[in-house]
């Protein structure tokens, strides 16, 4: 995306709003939206989440979860030698089978980019379609609670890092409040914080912090501002804040984005992220991805897995359904 | 390949241990039918799945005598709790069997594996449970204390759900005292049966539950007996009407769940993408083969284009097919008969001017099958908005105000159920204070629980199953010292009368009245 498009991303919200993006403008919009029977999401979520996914379906699922893996360290004690560890295992998640599709991208603090950068090598994606790609949190993540000129520092020193792609935290504070606003300008200022001096443009992924937001309604309207905002993806949780990604959740995100393409043909990622664990469920979310805004969406650039433990559950399986047998722990590599 | 295009996933028939052919279930054993045996098939694939016996009238009466027997001579003078310990027996037993009934449903009925193994046989376990724990209870059934048992319950059900339909006239005649002879359905007889084969498992008495096959004149001679003391039905109206007027004049106590064109409204607050799941739920479920489907979709006129077009697209992810395959949301159509009349009726529709849509899926070649169908420009005074379809095909209609959704709604012979739309509460009970309608949902369709009573207005039939309501229906006022005007001849010389004593010989004493 560059800055025209920019630009037009912008007008669009305005006219859809009908006047500038202030609190009162962006609560009518906000408001308008048909709210969420909390009962009737779980409900459907819980009924996408029985398809049974078996044979030669399940294997095409195992593998389209690997490569929408974003493979995930943040912790504080996180070492470039501990970001070599992730990205090697990024590269060959499974050394026993040459076959095994790549993750996504790494997904690191942005003090740890340069390393990821660096131990990628020929492997990153640097823009270009093929490789890994390395995303930073940034934003004061996981709370937010910094100034803007924090932020957007944090945010152009990831990009400048060589981060392809930026997972930031929205002012949960702002938007409970009613502050709709700030939240929407804080989007978009860091949305130009993402602009590299060559004028392309990393991708945004905006954190809504679902666990925090507490109502299906208010995840509704953090994901319409969001994407009204110029947000590429949005993603549930920073995987700090429990609840963190839920089935429904997700399903009333992909309604958003199933309603925005509607509107304006314009198509957004969607990234679940913390707490999913197993391939079972990870099957869940695609089945709910494809029945809900199409398979179309099954491609890194439209959806991700926010990761980590996630990877080694479903090379096991894989394994399983390569040899007939179930390995064990010792048959997968810890990262 | 895409994605979308699951891997077969079927459910293993292994699981069932049918027999070639199933006799009567009279007095605790099978015996053989005296009428000519029929078939029972599979609607998915038209292949026979067991010959089932015929009862002719005197089967019923040797049924109607083992209940009789069992009622005076042993049911009727068991304690309630030991009564609810032998329910409570059943429901564990559904429980344990249950992939089982589940498999066989499927097979039977045409119905897909996840409704019968989520919704049917579950419901099931949970109807015996709840009157389970009623049989003791009966003081607070609402008929003050002491209330007496009826006698024998003759119960006719139908085929859509026909297990669940079972549960909801054994689990309340049972634990109220009474004892039954049952007929399932000429064409889905088979879960039924093996239901006798968890009333043999569970040491029932012989006689308690009587389980008799065969097509409607079985169920005539039935409901006819002179023996009989309740009459419980759930099917069409037509068949409800003849069933009260062959029982007028007699005593026999009658409930009757009958047909039903429920409107779903949908106003223009609703939450929007649950109220597209509740639609599709309302009409969609079960093939549409649900008497309070929600048949006819109101919806507010500023927001119907949006919610067709949001329907097709969702009802473009349905899949139809063999109803076993676990990923299956729309199965066979249960007969024949039943697809020619949804053909019949739809294709009234289109003659009379409504906008037919039908979802695009591959029809298997063998079986019955109808693909999920809604018909637009729908007025109330087409017969698509006024007759029972009884099948996947849904009428939308639309309204400006409330009080035109009401009047709409309640513009029907029948009054089973209908549906509510809406993010505003105030709204829903106002509405729905007005709506003349058994069950009323709010933000969902199609939810059962025991607890709470289910039957109709008007021509959708009398009395009421589930709840308390269930209970009483199975219960007549309890004499109570002082008030008898019928001397019981076996009654101890005590002058006090005990519940246990009252309720022990109640049929001598109807006898001794006459």
């Amino acid at each position: 995306m560059t800055i025209s498009t920019q630009l037009a991303t912008r007008e669009r919200t305005l006219s859809l709003l009908g006047g500038e993006a202030t609190d009162a403008n962006l609560r009518r919009y906000l408001h308008g939206i048909p709210g969420i029977d909390a009962v009737g999401l779980e409900q459907r979520a819980a009924a996408l989440g029985t398809r049974s996914i078996k044979t030669t379906s399940k294997a095409r699922a195992i593998d389209t979860i690997i490569g929408l893996i974003d493979l995930t360290t943040l912790e504080g004690a996180d070492t470039p030698g501990k970001v070599r560890s992730l990205v090697a295992k990024a590269l060959t998640p499974d050394p026993g089978d040459p076959e095994c599709p790549r993750v996504a991208a790494v997904c690191v603090y942005g003090d740890m980019v340069p390393y990821a950068v660096a131990a990628l090598g020929a492997a990153h994606s640097a823009g270009t379609d093929e490789g890994v790609n390395v995303a930073a949190v940034a934003t004061a993540f996981p709370s937010g609670r910094a100034s803007l000129a924090v932020k957007l520092a944090d945010t152009a020193d990831a990009v400048a890092a060589g981060a392809d792609e930026i997972d930031m935290v929205i002012d949960r504070g702002a938007f409970l409040s009613g502050r709709y606003g700030q939240v929407f300008d804080e989007i978009v200022a860091v949305k130009s914080a993402c602009v590299r001096p060559d004028g392309s443009v990393a991708h945004l992924k905006v954190i809504l912090e679902t666990g925090e937001l507490n109502t299906y309604d208010n995840v509704r309207r953090a994901s319409w501002l969001a994407i009204l905002a110029g947000g590429d993806f949005i993603k549930t949780s920073t995987g700090k804040v429990s609840p963190a990604a839920t089935l429904p959740v997700t399903l009333s995100m992909l309604e958003v984005v199933r309603d925005w393409h509607r509107l304006t043909g314009e198509k957004i990622g969607v990234k679940p992220a913390g707490g999913i664990r197993t391939s079972k469920d990870a099957i869940k979310y695609l089945v709910t991805v494809a029945e809900t805004v199409g398979e179309e969406w099954l491609v890194p650039s439209l959806f991700r897995f926010g990761a980590s433990s996630l990877l080694n559950d479903v090379l096991l399986q894989r394994q399983k359904l390569t040899t007939g047998r179930y390995s064990g722990p010792d048959y997968v590599t810890i990262d | 390949m895409s994605f979308l295009e699951y891997a077969p996933a079927p459910e293993s028939q292994a699981i069932l241990n049918l027999r070639s052919d199933y006799g009567l279930f009279i007095d605790g054993e099978f015996t053989a039918g005296r009428g000519a045996p029929f078939q029972t098939i599979s609607p998915a694939t038209e292949k026979q799945i067991a010959m089932i016996s015929n009862a002719n009238e005197a089967d019923v009466d040797a049924a109607v005598a083992a209940a009789r027997r069992a009622y005076d001579g042993s049911w009727s003078r068991l304690s309630g709790s030991d009564r609810g310990k032998y329910l409570f027996r059943i429901a564990r037993l559904v429980q344990e069997r249950a992939r089982e009934l589940a498999v066989a449903e499927s097979l039977d009925n045409g119905k897909p594996i996840k409704e019968s193994r989520d919704v049917d046989v579950p419901l099931v376990a949970a109807w015996f449970f709840y009157y389970a724990g009623w049989a003791d209870k009966l003081d607070h059934a609402g008929l003050g204390p002491g209330p007496a048992s009826l006698g024998v319950a003759a119960q006719v059900i139908p085929w859509n759900f026909p297990l669940l339909m079972l549960a909801w006239k054994i689990a309340p005649a049972l634990a109220a005292g009474n004892t039954v002879v049952l007929k399932p359905a000429e064409t889905t007889p088979l879960t039924a049966l093996l239901f006798a084969e968890i009333v043999q498992q569970a040491d029932l008495p012989p006689g308690v539950v009587n389980i008799i096959t065969g097509a409607g004149d079985t169920g005539q001679a039935l409901v006819n007996h002179p023996d009989v003391n309740k009459v419980a039905f759930t099917g069409s109206t037509s068949v409800g009407r003849a069933i009260a007027r062959s029982v007028a004049g007699t005593d026999k106590k009658v409930t009757l769940e009958l047909g039903g064109k429920a409107a779903n409204i949908v106003f223009d607050d609703a939450p929007i993408d649950q109220a597209i799941e509740g639609i599709v739920n309302g009409i969609f479920f079960n093939q549409g083969h649900v008497c309070c489907a929600g048949s006819r979709l109101l919806v507010q006129e500023s927001i119907h284009d949006d919610v067709v077009d949001r329907l097709k697209e969702r009802l473009s992810t349905l899949r139809l097919g063999d109803p076993l395959d676990k990923n299956t949301d729309i199965g066979a159509i249960n007969s024949a008969e039943q697809l020619a009349r949804i053909r019949e009726l739809s294709d009234i529709g289109e003659n009379e001017g409504a906008e037919r849509w039908t979802a695009e899926c591959a029809i298997p070649e063998d079986g019955f099958w109808f693909a999920p169908t809604i018909f637009t420009n729908v007025s109330t005074s087409h017969r698509i908005a006024r007759d029972e379809i009884f099948g996947p095909v849904l009428s939308v209609l639309t309204f400006r105000t409330p009080a035109e959704a009401i009047a709409k709604a309640n513009n029907t012979p029948y009054g089973l159920s209908a549906g509510i739309w809406s993010d505003k509460g105030s709204r829903i009970l106002a509405v729905a204070d007005k709506l003349r309608a058994g069950v009323i949902w709010a933000n969902t369709f199609n939810r059962f629980d025991p607890a709470s009573p289910f039957g109709g207005y008007k021509e959708s039939g009398y009395g009421r199953e589930g709840g308390r309501q269930g209970l009483a229906a199975y219960l007549k006022p309890g004499n109570r010292p002082g008030q008898r005007s019928v001397a019981a001849p076996a009654a101890k010389p005590q002058a006090s009368v005990t519940r246990a004593q009252s309720k022990s010989k109640p049929v001598a004493r109807k006898k001794a009245a006459k």
